[in-house]
């Protein structure tokens, strides 16, 4: 009946002496999908309580690692040490009763339970007829959440936390079993520098305790401050396993991408004189913005930057009229527009690539054609109003070529496209309704490395073809580097406008954070 | 203070209290007899098999799913109680273990078509409830049974509480006691929240699967027994549009369509509120043909609300962090 490791007491860490003598060792690993060799003869150590991060592109094979080591998959051939005793494969239950929790870039957590239920769910499992231990439950999830030096609400539910907290949640129930190995998959994609720099503090926390971290991330910046070594895979296979004090943060670019990159060019002050396609004025929606004027000419990137919350995705909804202010005025090309739904919008020649691409961006059982035409259906239609397939073909061969999107055949479900093909479908997508104002809300979000100088690549000839970009971001470094004007939002307001020549990343940084 | 003011606002359960009382007072005053203690008694008495239909259908709503078959569960079940043990010598503990135990499996094999073809429940359900009304008014040609023995239609209360109202009670009781206190009932409200969630933790999918519709059977198989006695006679057709009453209330009570929402006090409270309109409403001379239209409207404005509230938080969810 009770099928997992014991949960003994509440907040014991994971038995120290097993954490001192041995750690997590995979050798030749090699896992074969169909006809892709997703892994290769990978070895991968993770020594006790070390935080050892995972670096590659997206399909290099970390994912397949990880779930080779949380039991969810079988390796074709390889072996996997754990205490000193060799197993061919792992199952769920092995790798969790050996102390190894694996917390998933979604999270699963109940968001209709309590804080503190979702930290101790685990007392449940397995349990049937058993009265809940509603005091266990509440005791594991406060001295878990004092070891970490944490604070969190134990009584609200997990739907009205924000999302920086319910990683901290996820964090949480991960250790409140005897964890000594925590495998974090991209916990910070979502979060901004605070919240990032508050989940890296957790994890030196956890690190201090003797419980080892996987880190996989496409953050370079978080790798470099947090990790002790890195295992970068490429195409399936090992590229080598470096001391993180022996590596920068150029190195290690280069040696994910496989690529020499160039240094980062930033960008001169915008020297079109062209009158703003799209401009704002005292733009407010009670409760989420208020007061926002800027404007954005042809050919100009302008970044709009700030915390998660600070309201520059509500503005950018807004724009793409799926958000109506509540005063103020939006003009395009000088005339006063209403903005009532996205098809008034994108009448108006105004496009919008979500945040969320998996979310809002794409329809993922559908093939990429489907997805790259969806917008324009209305005008590939014939005068009997059925698909003229001539001029729906150009048009997705079109777009696939221009940005140079990775497949076979566009007739592939965009679901088994990698997250930067992904990201080029939705560009895609939106191109085909031939914009004047492109909106790219955090595009590069969850994109490798290799992926995002491609995208970047790509939103400076979308910018040279006369296109006006607003590109959102909560990465300093990458306005930065792309926008030719950075505006920055707080609380709902702009609290700053810099040339990027004239200011350093931290700079930006201690004003996005202000 | 005001946040625990607030909290308690936001309590469906209390809103759903107040304007119940509001009802109740209203009705008294315009419909006469509504407020008299016969009329009230006949009000709990016949919703008293609602109740235990209720209770059923709510926690396979907290798990996420949905069963559409209950009353026809209940009617078959009903039929061949009456048929095999309603007979001078039976008794009453046999009766109730033949009803649950008929019940239960029916219940399993929606359980086993739901979990085993991964075939969503809402199809299987309506269909498994065509199959058995069909086939119960097929071999019986829709013939009633009127003979029940004494024992079984001798009306039995408890300082004037009638029996079906006591089952209820029971089984309410019992009800909010699994979901709240016990393991399983916590592992089915995560069910209900998060599926992949729940199967990453471990919990043991198909034995809450086959738990929730289960139980659903058993409470129908009961309930059917308890209309048998209520009415004293098995009609194999009278259940037959129970299905939505009992949706409405307890979708009216604060449970979810999506699952992982819903709790015994809000769906004894829906199941009150329906009944007052109902029961006022016929008091007041109004057709009981309006009483389908009250529970579809009740059914929309309860999956609209719970729709709309999803909106505001996906809305709120845009600019999470923000406090």
């Amino acid at each position: 009946m009770d099928e997992r490791a014991p949960c003994s007491g509440p907040s014991r860490p994971a038995t120290p002496s097993a954490a001192v003598t041995a750690g997590v060792e995979l050798t030749g690993i090699s896992r074969r999908f169909g006809g892709v060799q997703a892994l290769s003869g990978v070895d991968f150590t993770v020594r006790p309580g070390e935080v050892h991060c995972l670096a590659g592109e997206n399909g290099c094979g970390k994912s397949t690692l990880i779930k080779i080591l949380s039991g969810v998959l079988a390796p074709d051939s390889g072996q996997i040490v754990l205490d000193g005793s060799a197993h061919a494969r792992l199952s769920p239950k092995i790798s969790q009763s050996a102390g190894i929790q694996v917390i998933y870039q979604d999270l699963a957590l109940f968001p209709n339970l309590t804080v503190a239920e979702n930290i101790a769910f685990h007392q449940h499992v397995g349990r049937v007829w058993q009265l809940v231990p509603a005091r266990a439950l509440r005791r594991t999830a406060e001295a878990v959440l004092a070891r970490l030096g944490l604070s969190l609400p134990l009584d609200t539910l997990v739907q009205d936390l924000p999302i920086a907290s319910r990683q901290l949640v996820a964090i949480c129930r991960a250790l409140a079993v005897a964890a000594r190995l925590v495998v974090m998959d991209e916990p910070t994609a979502s979060l901004t520098h605070q919240e990032t720099d508050a989940l890296l503090a957790t994890i030196r926390s956890l690190k201090s305790h003797g419980i080892a971290t996987v880190l996989v991330s496409h953050r370079l910046d978080d790798m470099m401050k947090i990790g002790d070594r890195v295992t970068v895979l490429r195409d399936g296979a090992n590229v080598g396993t470096f001391a993180m004090n022996e590596m920068d943060r150029h190195r290690l670019g280069e040696l994910i991408t496989g690529q020499k990159r160039t240094a980062a060019t930033i960008k001169t002050r915008f020297t079109g004189t062209a009158p703003p396609v799209l401009a704002v004025r005292g733009l407010t929606c009670d409760g989420q913005y208020a007061n926002i004027d800027l404007a954005v000419r042809p050919g100009e990137i302008l970044g709009l930057t700030g915390r998660l919350g600070s309201g520059r995705t509500e503005l950018a909804l807004s724009l793409f009229g799926m958000n109506p202010p509540d005063a103020g005025e939006i003009l395009i090309d000088g005339r006063i527009v209403r903005l009532p739904d996205n098809r008034a919008a994108i009448r108006e020649g105004i496009g919008y690539v979500s945040e969320d691409r998996l979310a809002l961006g794409l329809i993922m059982p559908q093939s990429i054609a489907e997805n790259t035409v969806v917008t324009v259906l209305d005008r590939l239609c014939g005068p009997l109003g059925l698909i003229d397939h001539r001029q729906r073909g150009q048009t997705i061969a079109h777009w696939m070529g221009e940005l140079q999107v990775k497949t076979a055949t566009a007739e592939r479900p965009v679901r088994e496209l990698s997250g930067g093909n992904q990201q080029r479908v939705v560009l895609a997508k939106w191109l085909a309704t031939k914009p004047r104002v492109l909106i790219l809300d955090s595009p590069t979000v969850g994109v490798d490395v290799g992926a995002k100088a491609g995208l970047y690549r790509t939103i400076d000839e979308l910018a040279a073809l006369g296109l006006a970009i607003i590109l959102i971001s909560d990465e300093a470094e990458e306005v930065l580097q792309m926008a030719h004007r950075v505006l920055v939002m707080t609380n709902g307001r702009i609290t700053g406008s810099f040339q990027p020549a004239d200011v350093t990343e931290d700079q930006l940084r201690e004003a996005i954070n202000a | 203070m005001r946040n625990r003011l607030t909290a308690l606002g936001r309590s469906h359960e209390l809103r759903l209290a107040v304007i119940a009382i509001l009802f109740a007072v209203f009705f008294s005053f315009t419909a006469p007899g509504f407020c008299s203690l016969g009329n009230l008694k006949d009000l709990l008495e016949s919703q008293a098999v609602l109740a235990i239909m209720a209770a059923g259908l709510l926690v396979v709503l907290i798990a996420g799913g949905i069963d559409i078959s209950f009353p026809a569960i209940a009617a078959v079940s009903q039929y061949l109680v009456a048929s095999l043990i309603l007979r001078p010598g039976g008794n009453w503990a046999l009766a109730f273990l033949l009803a649950g135990g008929l019940g239960l499996l029916f219940g399993l094999v929606n359980a086993l078509l739901i979990h085993g073809l991964k075939a969503p429940p809402v199809i299987v359900t309506i269909a498994t409830m065509t199959f058995y009304f069909s086939m119960l008014m097929f071999s019986t040609k829709g013939a009633p049974l009127y003979d029940l023995p004494d024992w079984f239609t001798a009306k039995i209360a408890v300082l004037t509480v009638p029996f079906p109202v006591i089952v209820a009670g029971v089984i309410l009781a019992a009800t909010a006691f699994l979901l709240r206190r016990l393991s399983l009932g916590r592992q089915i409200y995560g069910l209900g929240g998060n599926p992949e969630a729940a199967k990453r933790m471990g919990c043991n999918i198909a034995r809450l699967q086959f738990f929730v519709y289960g139980f659903s059977g058993t409470m129908a198989g009961i309930a059917g027994l308890m209309q048998a006695h209520r009415v004293e006679e098995v009609v194999p057709n009278a259940l037959i549009g129970r299905e939505l009453d009992v949706l409405a209330a307890v979708v009216l009570g604060g449970a979810s369509l999506a699952g992982g929402a819903g709790s015994v006090s809000g769906t004894l409270l829906g199941i009150a509120l329906l009944a007052m309109l109902r029961n006022g409403l016929t008091l007041l001379g109004v057709s009981s043909y309006s009483f389908g239209a009250v529970t579809g409207l009740v059914i929309l404005l309860s999956v609209s609300a719970t729709a709309l509230a999803q909106r505001r938080l996906r809305r709120k969810g845009g600019s999470h962090g923000s406090a």
